[in-house]
């Protein structure tokens, strides 16, 4: 996949970015809008009635404070593993194990703020967020490690890794963390502390706010650090960056580690603040979004907000299309998958639309098995 | 230089001592827990040769693509579209032979949309890998509805004589028809691509299509057909799970399979056999994990322990036994040099 990007700080010009602004979405807000078209065919043919389906679907989503609520609810975890993905992107890492990366910060995340009893919140939060990161950012780091120094491809072992974070936390909930208390006969821990629990601020979920400034931080990590330059670098030209100087394997560590990062404190956040307790078959289904939306922002951190609000939407919007229209929700699912289509296969929508092919520096997202 | 190096015929000067070194200390293995425990020992490895049927078709569906350059992380996908169609149409026709069949003309026909996607459209194969693989979750949970009932699964079909040979005759020679398609399949496979004009051609496509495409080889038209060769394997990969194995679909129940055949396929370094290697080394791990119940009774008492591991544990044991495999092997592991890269003429 290509992408441009005018970036470049020698360019003087005051309204370039505007202008890349709105080039640069014309891609994926096409995408949506012919994904939604394919969407509503596939309805029609299942034999509902697609517009009744969706007008149910974004008034579940928009409809009312409370449905906006929901959806702000369902896009905060999609907004950190969006920026997980688009960030190793960066780097040339196609991390799709955002989901095992999201169990062990969620599950970590749990356990802090159920053993530790009487803390004030303003340690207790900032603790359980903390470990929750730090364990996926540990999560990542060992696809990141086999990937610097055995050449083992992050595609299949973060799956693999997948799979053994929900073994693993499967086991947690229903062994040494489980909920014991009389009558609990399902696997969970017990519930948090009410001092973990996250807070609102003017309104507004803590989680949330955490999840924009964490978009904040990563575009500035990326666009405005020596690290951000060295990870971009790695990313464009693995060669060029060693020939530079810039440890290849040390900025491969460090991107899935940050990725991960990113990814444990999604589900930090969705547990202390949403969940309040970790029990298994949480976020299923994230790792895929996540690499949904990260495409649909073309990896840029900001346009990671709204890609996630869009799918946000959607998730919270679905179980009153299934209740109102009997379509089932993972309609939602296939949806995404199309604009995923769309927005990888941009050649189509360029066509349709007579767009030139943008110029610029191009990036491969991710590398062969060899390199 | 490094084109004839490569097109060669691989390593047959050097005597593999190490595969032949681990096979026969396997086989010594065998026959000991053989006359310890016969019942339980032919249980696990025919156990294995089953759980292992997907993983080398899977495999066999990446190195047809692989050798001919293109990445295809769509596998599990393929899988879970045919697994699911495969069923459906055993439902509506109640005949596992076109069923069968049908699962292989839609494997082919993901294959052909991932060639679409990644020859024609030149996605980022990796994405389009993903495309695939999200897309079949998708489309798969939206489309089933439960309580379809099943009509019945493909059943062992005994060799005569051969099937009465002990160990050797329960595990290879006693087997559903999609394990014998397996089995045959690593061969037609190996000699298609090593001894085989086509074969040479998809080499050549996939280590140097340039110089491929002067000696008037139609690179992309190989990698075509070669990447829909792929999908149909996979089809009946899927077509295992739904037709032969379990009988009736369930969500996501590829499980990872076609990401561990990606894996096993690198173990392989490409080739059939080594893949199979691979493969019977998963399916081992799996057959462990789904006789581990029966196996309780039987373990000697300085084994007891793993009866006692909780199953969680022994659930993830294919899972990083893949990346251990991985991190092993490749980077000794060449894959083909043009992989990933979209061909244009210069």
């Amino acid at each position: 996949m290509e992408r441009a990007e005018s970036q470049s700080p020698l360019q003087a010009d005051r309204l370039a970015p505007v202008r890349s602004l709105l080039r640069a979405m014309i891609v994926p807000v096409a995408s949506v809008v012919v994904a939604l078209a394919i969407g509503a065919v596939i309805i029609a043919l299942s034999g509902a009635n697609p517009l009744v389906a969706y007008s149910a679907l974004f008034e579940g989503g928009l409809g009312s404070g409370r449905a906006i609520g929901r959806t702000l609810e369902k896009a905060t975890p999609l907004i950190f593993g969006g920026l997980a993905v688009s960030l190793a992107f960066k780097c040339g890492l196609f991390n799709i194990g955002a989901q095992g990366q999201l169990l062990l910060g969620a599950i970590f995340a749990a356990f802090i703020g159920f053993s530790l009893q009487g803390l004030p919140a303003v340690l207790h939060i900032p603790l359980a967020l903390l470990v929750g990161a730090v364990m996926g950012a540990v999560w990542a780091a060992i696809a990141g490690t086999l990937k610097a120094f055995t050449g083992a491809h992050e595609v299949i072992t973060t799956i693999m890794l997948n799979f053994v974070a929900f073994n693993l936390t499967d086991w947690l909930a229903d062994g040494p963390w489980k909920d014991r208390s009389p009558g609990n006969i399902v696997a969970r821990t017990p519930a948090v502390a009410p001092e973990a629990r996250l807070p609102d601020i003017a309104g507004v979920p803590l989680g949330m706010i955490l999840a924009v400034l964490a978009a904040i931080a990563v575009w500035w990590l990326i666009w405005r650090t020596t690290i951000g330059f060295e990870l971009r670098t790695v990313g464009q030209n693995a060669s060029a960056a060693k020939y530079a100087g810039i440890s290849v394997r040390r900025m491969t560590v460090l991107a899935m580690v940050a990725s991960g990062f990113l990814a444990g404190l999604g589900g930090a956040v969705e547990t202390l603040g949403v969940v309040g307790r970790f029990q298994p078959g949480f976020n299923v289904g994230l790792g895929f979004q996540a690499i949904t939306i990260a495409l649909l922002a073309r990896t840029n951190p900001i346009a990671v907000i709204p890609a996630s609000l869009l799918i946000g939407v959607m998730q919270a919007g679905a179980s009153r299309m299934q209740f109102n229209s009997g379509v089932a929700s993972e309609i939602i699912d296939v949806i995404q998958a199309i604009i995923l289509f769309f927005v990888a296969a941009d050649s189509i929508i360029r066509w349709v639309l007579r767009l030139r092919a943008e110029e610029g520096e191009r990036v491969t997202l991710s590398s062969g098995w060899g390199s | 230089m490094q084109i004839t190096d490569t097109l060669a015929r691989p390593s047959a000067a050097r005597i593999p001592w190490v595969t032949i070194g681990v096979w026969g200390g396997l086989a010594i293995l065998v026959l000991v827990a053989y006359l310890r425990a016969p019942q339980a020992t032919t249980a696990v490895l025919t156990s294995t040769i089953r759980q292992s049927t997907p993983i080398i078709l899977g495999a066999l569906a990446g190195i047809m693509c692989e050798r001919s350059g293109v990445i295809n992380i769509g596998i599990e996908g393929m899988m879970l579209i045919s697994a699911f169609l495969g069923f459906l149409f055993n439902v509506w026709t109640g005949d596992l032979l076109l069923a069968t069949m049908g699962a292989l003309l839609v494997g082919a026909a993901v294959g052909a949309f991932h060639a679409v996607m990644s020859i024609t459209l030149k996605v980022d194969q990796i994405i389009a890998g993903t495309v695939i693989n999200i897309l079949a979750v998708g489309l798969t949970g939206y489309f089933y509805q439960q309580g379809l009932t099943t009509r019945g699964k493909l059943a062992p079909v005994s060799i005569p004589v051969l099937a009465d040979i002990p160990i050797i005759g329960p595990v290879f020679f006693s087997n559903p028809p999609i394990t014998y398609a397996s089995l045959i399949l690593i061969v037609v496979i190996h000699v298609i691509l090593f001894r085989t004009a086509w074969g040479l051609r998809t080499r050549a496509v996939g280590e140097h299509p340039a110089a491929a495409d002067t000696v008037g080889i139609a690179v992309n038209r190989v990698r075509y057909i070669n990447v829909i060769i792929g999908g149909m394997l996979a089809g009946l990969a899927g077509g295992f799970l739904t037709l032969e194995s379990v009988g009736s679909f369930e969500r996501n129940m590829t499980n990872g399979r076609g990401f561990v055949s990606l894996a096993v396929m690198i173990f392989g370094k490409w080739t059939p056999f080594g893949a199979w290697g691979g493969s019977l080394l998963f399916g081992f791990a799996n057959a462990l994990q789904s006789q581990i119940q029966f196996l309780k009774n039987q373990l000697p008492p300085w084994l007891a322990w793993i009866g006692d591991l909780p199953p969680q544990f022994i659930g993830m044991l294919p899972y990083v036994l893949t990346i251990a495999v991985l991190a092993g092997f490749v980077g000794r592991a060449r894959p083909p040099a043009a992989i990933g890269k979209v061909y244009e003429k210069e």
